[in-house]
């Protein structure tokens, strides 16, 4: 028997509510689970790529250095990647501060926001924290993406349909009910 | 009442002379997609949403009128690929965010992405910097996500007999302007037609946002167009 094919996920500067609406295919996911096989996801909690992986979905787009690399490194090791949601294909709510510069953004939240408790009047700035990037990206900017599922979250028919397509080898194009940009 | 003959996409159609192709069409059940167009208005030819090949030359269907035998062409792979840009271009030029926005279901510019099957724009987003006027009690101006229909505009000055609003700058500068220092300051009513026409989540009523639930709004189900499309009188 040829081994399953492998399908890892990501979440990015998202909020999981992707990763979400894919658990939403409910009892469908036994199905998928005979079908394939779980490599780096929430799922099994894996941390790192075990295999080459024959889809990689990615929620969420990249808003510092660690969603980059963690992009690229999805793009190295997938065949085919997916920009699954609204924050992966145009930068979501966390793109609502593009048009602010970055500095004005961190000291509204750590500074100056009613209720903001910071004694010593310090912007974040560990070596431990990711350096977020002058704006949010949405990944196709960042890395060839081969497939999109827009919504926030993208209906989870609209997954399902992707992935059974993609699976036995259809081009599926969306029907015009799991089209959704909200 | 002179009549003239012409065809769309090869099918022929009959229209009252001085019809635009656009009403024209949407007389024979035919959608020619647009957004600057609406009802009555008259017609501003700014978006070009609507271009259709006139005799093998593109015009604006909304502004261009019928004539005898004209070979009109719509649905082809190119003007298609070409309204599928302008729609494109329009989401990338503002700030689009869809999944809070109260329009959204009800809004035409996404109906016609969704109809245009646009699952992620093609083109980069420029983000700009843009002023939400909330000053007036009962509407807001969300210039975010303005397109520039110029709807109210006309609507206001022909329905409502007010002016409150015109176009200012030109290009990328290019923005709504009210007759007064803000929306507050205009005798703009929420009950006036140019509240109603604006397309997209741009002019709103406030505190009706939500209203229908996901699913049963306007486009959750219904392509923008189809009811043109499926009309029994046609
Ligand atoms: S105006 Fe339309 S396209 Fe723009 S955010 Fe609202 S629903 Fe989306
Ligand atoms: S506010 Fe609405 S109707 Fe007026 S120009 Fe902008 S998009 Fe068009
Ligand atoms: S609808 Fe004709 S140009 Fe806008």
């Amino acid at each position: 028997m040829s081994p399953k094919p492998r399908i890892a996920t990501a979440s990015l500067a998202g909020c999981f509510g992707c990763h979400m609406s894919v658990l939403d295919i409910d009892e469908r996911i036994l199905e998928l689970a005979t079908r394939v096989e779980f490599d780096r996801s929430p799922i099994n909690d894996f941390k790192e790529f075990r295999d080459r992986c024959a889809v990689g979905i990615v929620e969420g787009g990249c808003c510092n250095e660690e969603n980059v690399e963690l992009l690229e490194k999805f793009r190295k090791q997938c065949d085919v990647l997916i920009s699954l949601g609204d924050c992966a294909i145009n930068g979501g709510v966390p793109a609502m501060r593009n048009n602010i510069p970055l500095r004005e953004c961190l000291e509204q939240a750590y500074l100056k926001c009613p209720g903001t408790y910071n004694p010593l009047n310090v912007l974040p700035n560990d070596p431990e924290i990711p350096l977020l990037l002058n704006r949010v990206y949405p990944c196709h900017e960042v890395v060839k993406i081969d497939r999109f599922i827009p919504g926030c979250p993208p209906p989870a028919d609209a997954i399902w349909a992707a992935l059974t397509a993609l699976l036995t080898g259809r081009s599926a194009e969306p029907v015009y009910e799991h089209l959704k940009y909200d | 009442m002179s009549r003239v003959t012409f065809t769309i996409d090869g099918k022929t159609v009959k229209a009252i002379r001085g019809q635009t192709i656009l009403k024209a069409a949407e007389a024979a059940g035919i959608f020619i997609p647009r957004l600057c167009a609406y009802r009555d208005l008259t017609p501003h030819g700014s978006c070009r949403v609507c271009s259709v090949r006139v005799n093998g030359r593109i015009q604006a269907a909304c502004v261009q009128t019928v004539a005898e035998g004209a070979v009109v062409e719509s649905e082809t792979p190119e003007l298609q690929e070409f309204r599928r840009n302008l729609v494109d271009m329009l989401f990338v030029e503002g700030n689009h965010f869809c999944m809070f926005c109260e329009k959204s279901g009800f809004c035409e510019l996404q109906a016609l992405a969704y109809r245009f099957g646009i699952a992620a724009p093609r083109y980069r987003y420029l983000n700009p910097k843009r002023d939400i006027d909330l000053s007036h009690p009962d509407v807001y101006i969300d210039h975010n996500r303005c397109i520039l229909c110029g709807r109210c505009v006309r609507a206001s000055q022909d329905m409502d007999r007010k002016n409150v609003f015109q176009f200012v700058g030109r290009g990328s500068r290019k923005r709504l302007q009210v007759n007064g220092d803000s929306l507050s300051e205009t005798d703009l009513k929420a009950t006036d037609e140019a509240v109603s026409v604006c397309p997209v989540g741009a002019l709103m009523r406030k505190r009706v946002g939500y209203e229908v639930p996901v699913g049963q709004r306007r486009y959750d189900g219904q392509p923008i167009g189809e009811d043109i499309e499926t009309r029994e009188d046609k």
